[in-house]
């Protein structure tokens, strides 16, 4: 065997070497080595970010072709990689705490192995690979959902997510059985591809329906969003930001290579109809039960339900703009989301106050963080300076670039539901800056960390939209995974 | 009497169906586990049938399956520990008793 093929797939190397150093540090270093953990791992993980958007990508094909590092499956690792910088920063605080500080190690570990689990997803081209991928990738993710011990919430939470993520990958496993059936005795994508063209069958359109229920539920898509809102609620803070952002834009990721490169001939035939219901139930339902929420980080939960689907709509596009709004989406939903939860981290770390009504008259005692959080919630529900007015009319352009009456419904729909949206999360401004009467939460100096994160956030939240080069850069690099399909 | 792949599908898919029907209506964790158990073991079925009559050439699908089978092994593990932690918080694995977080 060729060993110098893994040479090829650096980013993997990289964050696999990282796991090592913080597995050793913290298993051979002791009680006092614990306490250097948190600023070692944060800085190597700092260089390995600046690392993976550095070095080109080689553009190998390794494996007889089960891994591919293009430009495109770079990007979105470095996409991912600042919103894991990002997660580091601010629970940096919560893992000093009495009850989490022993488990401190444990916490970057299972950071990092979900992380390389979700490089193998992005970067396979064979379902072997994705699956190992899927799975690395979410099942340490119910250990860290049930991190918080001696909260019972945090069991609940763990509890619901374990259940409905292996029933969801027994269903994906059985759709992909049958995809199997048809494949010509061969899983890569590009086999499955030349073997469907044309195929119409019952069996199919069952298979198709599995694989979206299957992907659907690491995305909270809506018939398959139950587990969602238990889950971010009773997760620690930390985790519940990472399940919504990184877990998230990584599948999102898979599900385009996935449907476009794999069974992109049957897309007008078959799945577009799906994922079309698909994508309106939950862009409707994620904002219409947003609305209700008392605590924030249900709230959140619904939020992100709805967001999941507009990122959704970057694969009806079947296009390289397409991918490239979506990346960029993801990226700049990273930054507003994240912003979101360390501000809420911030304020459960220092008073425990977790619903909205808490937030009323924070601007009083907590200016800085009540101008974060406004601005964040401005960026999600697409106020124009803000980066995500830019990440939404950019993905509706690329939808109706195709030029179809039914995709212009689409987004007639998703812009409706943009207004909706505005009315909720303009209640979370309208708490913080309008609502008479004494502030709830006493005046405070956060962490450096969260200050870090709060200020590279809010960065990320003015700046991605005015610098075109960051879009150009997400369309560009988008190009790889159409050519295979010959767009 | 010579076995075709029916003979072989159908058994599997009555698996399937029977581990969603345990999984919507059985109440202790750990039989939630046997039903999500039953799902995956049907899958597997699944690939292995069709490697072997419909493309006895290759090998993919049975070496997909004895990866499916240690994925399995590991979903099941860290499932049992957190039903553990349940266990030792509630005092029992009933379904009923995690339901403080709704709506």
């Amino acid at each position: 065997m060729d060993y110098s093929q893994f040479g090829a797939m650096l980013p993997e190397l990289i964050i696999l070497g990282l796991f090592f150093i913080v597995f050793l540090l913290d298993t051979f270093s002791g009680e006092n080595g614990r306490k250097p953990l948190t600023p070692v791992s944060t800085v190597l993980f700092g260089l390995a970010t600046i690392a993976i958007w550095i070095i080109p990508a080689s553009g190998e094909t390794v494996f007889g072709g089960m891994y591919v590092d293009d430009s495109a499956c770079k990007a979105m690792k470095a996409i991912l990689n600042v919103g894991v910088f990002i997660v580091f920063l601010q629970s940096a605080k919560w893992l000093d705490s009495d009850e989490v500080a022993v488990r401190k190690g444990e916490f970057y570990e299972l950071m990092l192995v979900t992380l390389f689990g979700m490089y193998l997803m992005i970067s396979s081209r064979h379902f072997l690979l994705f699956l190992i991928g899927l799975e690395s990738a979410s099942l340490p993710l119910a250990a860290l959902v049930a991190f918080n011990k001696r909260h019972y919430e945090s069991h609940e939470a763990a509890v619901k997510y374990i259940l409905t993520a292996v029933f969801s990958s027994a269903i994906l496993l059985m759709g992909l059985s049958f995809v199997y059936a048809f494949s010509g005795g061969s899983l890569y994508f590009d086999d499955i591809r030349a073997e469907v063209m044309g195929e119409d069958s019952g069996l199919l359109i069952c298979a198709l329906a599995f694989m979206i229920a299957g992907i659907g539920f690491k995305l909270s898509l809506v018939p398959f969003h139950l587990w969602t809102a238990d889950v971010y609620q009773g997760a620690p803070t930390a985790i519940t930001s990472y399940l919504s952002v990184v877990s998230k834009g990584a599948a999102a990721f898979a599900f385009f290579v996935i449907f476009v490169q794999a069974f992109g001939p049957l897309y007008s035939g078959l799945w577009e109809w799906m994922m079309y219901a698909v994508i309106i139930a939950t862009i409707t339902v994620g904002n219409l039960f947003a609305i209700r929420q008392k605590n924030m980080k249900r709230f959140m939960a619904f939020s992100s339900i709805s967001q999941a689907g507009y990122i959704m709509l970057g694969v009806m596009t079947e296009s390289a703009l397409g991918l490239g709004s979506m990346m960029f989406y993801i990226f700049v939903y990273v930054v507003s989301n994240l912003a979101v939860f360390s501000v809420i981290s911030t304020i459960e770390n220092k008073t425990g106050k977790l619903s909205i009504d808490d937030y009323d008259g924070l601007h009083k005692t907590n200016p800085w963080l009540s101008f974060a959080m406004t601005l964040a919630m401005f960026s999600l529900a697409g106020i124009p300076p803000f980066a995500g007015f830019f990440s939404k009319i950019l993905i509706f352009t690329s939808v109706t670039a195709s030029d179809s009456m039914p995709l212009y419904m689409l987004v007639l729909v998703a812009l409706i539901n943009t207004i909706i949206s505005l009315y909720y999360y303009l209640l979370v401004v309208k708490a913080i800056w309008i609502k008479p009467g004494e502030a709830k939460v006493e005046s405070f100096r956060s962490d450096n960390g969260e200050r870090v994160a709060l200020w590279l956030c809010v960065a990320g939240i003015i700046f991605f939209g005015l610098v075109p080069y960051i879009y150009k850069y997400c369309v560009e690099s988008a190009q790889p995974v159409l050519a295979v399909i010959g767009l | 009497m010579d076995l075709t792949m029916l003979w072989y599908l159908v058994p599997s898919v009555i698996m399937f169906a029977a581990g969603v029907y345990g999984f919507c209506t059985r109440k202790n964790m750990i039989a939630l586990l046997i039903s999500l158990e039953l799902m995956l073991n049907s899958a597997d079925l699944n690939f292995v049938v069709f490697n072997r009559f419909l493309f006895p050439g290759s090998m993919e699908g049975m070496v997909f399956t004895l990866f499916a089978i240690a994925i399995a092994a590991a979903e099941t593990a860290i499932a049992i520990s957190i039903i553990i932690n349940i266990y030792r918080e509630v005092g029992n694995t009933d379904i009923n008793s995690v339901k403080q977080m709704r709506f």
